[in-house]
């Protein structure tokens, strides 16, 4: 008991006291920013091995983009990725940075559905389906309800039974061995409900992209409400984008 | 001479692998694993060669530091005697090559499916007919997990039949996770693609399967690693075990109902992770290791970093150890449930903590070491029980170990070589087969490549230690109560992705 006791106190507050505005340490791949240098462009483009650059004009699509680095370190003059990790959204062409871009990412108001804030603005509870997911998404999704990102504060929780759920989270790029359990999944879940995607591999198919094992028909039936990016998605964009889709704006 | 003896990480042009008739194919591998304690099977696969199956076995000598490789051309059509009948270790690879070619084996126990891969050689078998055991009985019941699971984690099926709420036996049905890894790696045709699928076949393993890609890669490039390669790779291999096994210690806890320990075990990774972030930009490390290159260099800063990091995490980690080892109402969890027992865990191949906890020793760092594990003098950790107080107290005693070798590591950190001096990465020699082991947290990771005529990828092989070490899980809780399941599940944490590919 006073073991127990000892241990906390030395423990102290551990918690990241306002998660909108925390600092992530050390260099991080958040949202890009890209120049306007001119660089070789299809050097460029060929140097990502998950075709998320286009070019003409040169953009990324974070929907894609396996934060990998590669292309910043072959050209810091043109792509830089910034610190922000505020880059989850509800539209997927907002996933999209193009050159010149430097404003924030953010969740187009508009397009959320209007029972949203009012449901679920207090209170969401979600169930989380692994669908060929690598275990990094499903990772950092634990990690946002440990005691430092204690997604749990705001009310938000993972749930084990989807009749419990308000909506689904999936991450992996949906394989066909799994596509059944997740059509099961969703249609046990109560209206409304929404669907989130969490990583690279769930919006896009990421590296998998164009396997014969995976198939993605389950998202062109529905709409999708965030779009949470990264590989695997940090917690803080995990939390803000949970936050930004289910709060009302001040 | 009817098998080839290579190094770990060695390239050996497939021609000099002695092709022997399957008899004696039979006989050899399986004589050297029942003659010798010592010796195991790493990988056991086949491929198409023609209208015809050509089958590789590598059997691993742990005591003399060698694998033995030979091989075997069969038809189709023939009827083959199973490795199994002699020893169980080969049960799951012979299923595999089953599953994928529809290689007939005469008294092989059971030819069950094992991930349902997309170019399965049967497509009528499919996920929802899997043939599981049952037992026709009054008094039996049986109970189904999955594939989703209560908590935030990967799909699998597990079915249990229970006497009251003794579990009698659990099978377990994988292949949800299947995303045909394999085949994409021979279809990808540039390096930095093969690289994020290494590092995506298990996320929490993102560091061990990108070491094993890159050292086949270099391997069949003949590429030498220079001295700060081996050092990033070693360093961010034990930070690595360090991150997970205190993650684990927490998801145990979690599931003994012991509050503190699960929040301060999951608080605790947090700053190793954060360290991986402030090195390479990614918490589980993804993009830091890539073939012939040191991509990120472990800076002197780093260093001191990370020495910083270590000291204000070794006393909390302590003093929430020495209070989870010393609770009576912890350790009665702990002690007696889930055991596998040493003939058990031999028997099936365990590898890695696993089957260290069950007093196998076996441990790739110590038996095959590559990078700079020759210097750190490796001794594995062993405990005999085999139950999870084993497998937990393993971790705590393995996050010291790794934090022992981190120091002695960055007291000295390499130079990075002087970029104008690095030799670019030649393309793969032709015809060359690679085999790759590495001691990833969870134990022995095996790649194996085989290059064709052009120095193309023809065939890829890889071997997360999930694949052995699922069995052991489902031996574990045997005879133990339904409710002790998830602590059993937690104490092996292994991958459903690994073993799905």
């Amino acid at each position: 008991m006073f073991n127990n006791l000892s241990i906390l106190y030395h423990q102290g507050k551990q918690f990241i006291p306002d998660v909108t505005t925390a600092k992530v340490p050390g260099i991080f791949h958040g949202r890009p920013v890209i120049s306007m240098v001119k660089v070789d462009e299809i050097e460029l483009k060929e140097l990502c091995p998950v075709n998320a650059i286009s070019v003409n004009p040169v953009s990324i699509d974070l929907g894609k983009c396996t934060f990998c680095g590669e292309c910043a370190m072959r050209f810091p003059e043109k792509i830089s990725f910034t610190t922000d990790y505020k880059i989850s959204v509800n539209e997927r062409k907002s996933l999209i940075v193009k050159e010149g871009d430097e404003k924030q990412m953010t969740v187009n108001p508009d397009k959320v559905r209007k029972e949203l804030h009012s449901l679920f603005g207090r209170s969401l509870k979600l169930r989380q389906v692994s669908a060929g997911g690598d275990n990094s998404c499903e990772w950092e999704l634990n990690a946002s309800n440990n005691v430092q990102f204690d997604l749990g504060r705001f009310g938000i929780e993972f749930v084990a039974s989807p009749r419990h759920a308000d909506g689904i989270v999936i991450t992996g790029p949906i394989t066909e061995n799994m596509a059944e359990a997740l059509q099961i999944c969703y249609d046990a879940t109560p209206d409304p409900k929404i669907i989130v995607l969490v990583g690279t591999d769930a919006i896009s198919g990421g590296i998998f992209d164009g396997s014969p094992a995976i198939d993605r028909s389950f998202l062109d039936k529905y709409p999708i409400d965030l779009y949470i990016p990264g590989n695997p998605a940090h917690p803080l964009t995990i939390i803000n984008g949970l936050l930004d889709l289910t709060r009302k704006r001040k | 001479m009817h098998y080839l003896t290579i190094k770990n990480n060695q390239s050996v042009p497939v021609s000099d692998i002695p092709e022997v008739s399957y008899n004696a194919f039979l006989v050899l591998n399986t004589g050297m694993v029942v003659e010798s304690p010592g010796r195991h099977c790493v990988n056991y696969f086949g491929y198409r060669d023609d209208e015809k199956i050509k089958l590789i076995c590598c059997i691993a000598g742990d005591l003399d530091h060698v694998i033995y490789i030979s091989s075997c051309l069969v038809d189709t059509h023939m009827e083959l005697a199973s490795f199994t009948a002699k020893n169980l270790c080969f049960e799951k690879f012979e299923r595999e090559i089953h599953e994928n070619f529809g290689l007939k084996y005469s008294d092989h126990p059971w030819l069950k499916p094992v991930r349902y891969s997309h170019d399965r050689f049967d497509k009528s078998q499919t996920m929802a007919n899997y043939p599981f055991y049952s037992i026709d009985s009054e008094e039996l019941h049986e109970v189904g997990v999955g594939p989703i699971h209560a908590g935030v984690i990967e799909p699998g099926h597990f079915r249990f039949i229970c006497n009251g709420e003794q579990i009698l036996h659990l099978e377990i049905q994988l292949g949800y996770q299947h995303r045909g890894i394999e085949k994409l790696i021979l279809e990808k045709k540039q390096l930095n693609q093969l690289a994020t699928l290494a590092e995506n076949i298990a996320g929490d393993t993102a560091i061990g399967h990108s070491v094993a890609f890159a050292h086949v890669w270099e391997s069949l490039c003949g590429f030498e690693t220079s001295r700060d390669i081996d050092f990033t790779r070693t360093v961010a291999l034990e930070l690595e075990r360090i991150a997970i096994h205190t993650g684990d210690l927490s998801a145990v806890c979690t599931d003994i109902a012991y509050q503190l320990g699960s929040s301060v075990f999951g608080r605790l990774r947090t700053p190793i992770v954060n360290f991986m972030q402030e090195w390479c930009g990614n918490r589980l490390s993804k993009g830091l290791i890539r073939p012939g290159q040191n991509k990120i260099p472990f800076t002197q800063d780093l260093a001191k970093r990370l020495s910083e990091v270590l000291d204000t995490f070794e006393p909390d980690f302590t003093e929430m150890n020495k209070e989870l080892f010393n609770m009576p109402s912890a350790l009665s969890r702990f002690e007696r449930t889930g055991v596998v027992s040493v003939e058990d865990a031999s028997a099936i191949g365990a590898v890695g903590m696993a089957a260290r906890a069950s007093g196998v020793t076996r441990d790739i760092r110590l038996s095959h070491p590559h990078s700079l594990y020759p210097e750190l003098n490796h001794e594995p950790i062993v405990k005999r029980h085999g139950d999870v107080y084993s497998r937990v107290a393993i971790r705590r005693k393995e996050v010291f170990q790794s934090m022992k070798y981190l120091r002695t590591l960055i007291a000295n950190v390499p130079e990075p070589s002087d970029s104008t001096n690095i030799k670019a990465l030649k393309s793969p020699g032709a015809g060359l087969l690679t085999i790759s082991l590495v001691e990833g947290w969870r134990g022995e990771i095996c790649h194996c490549a085989i290059t064709g005529s052009n120095g193309e990828l023809k065939h890829y092989k890889i071997k997360d230690p999930s694949f052995h070490n699922w069995m052991a899980l489902a031996l574990s809780v045997r005879n133990n109560e339904i409710s002790d399941f998830p602590i059993c599940n937690k104490s092996f944490n292994l991958s459903y992705s690994g073993h799905d590919l």
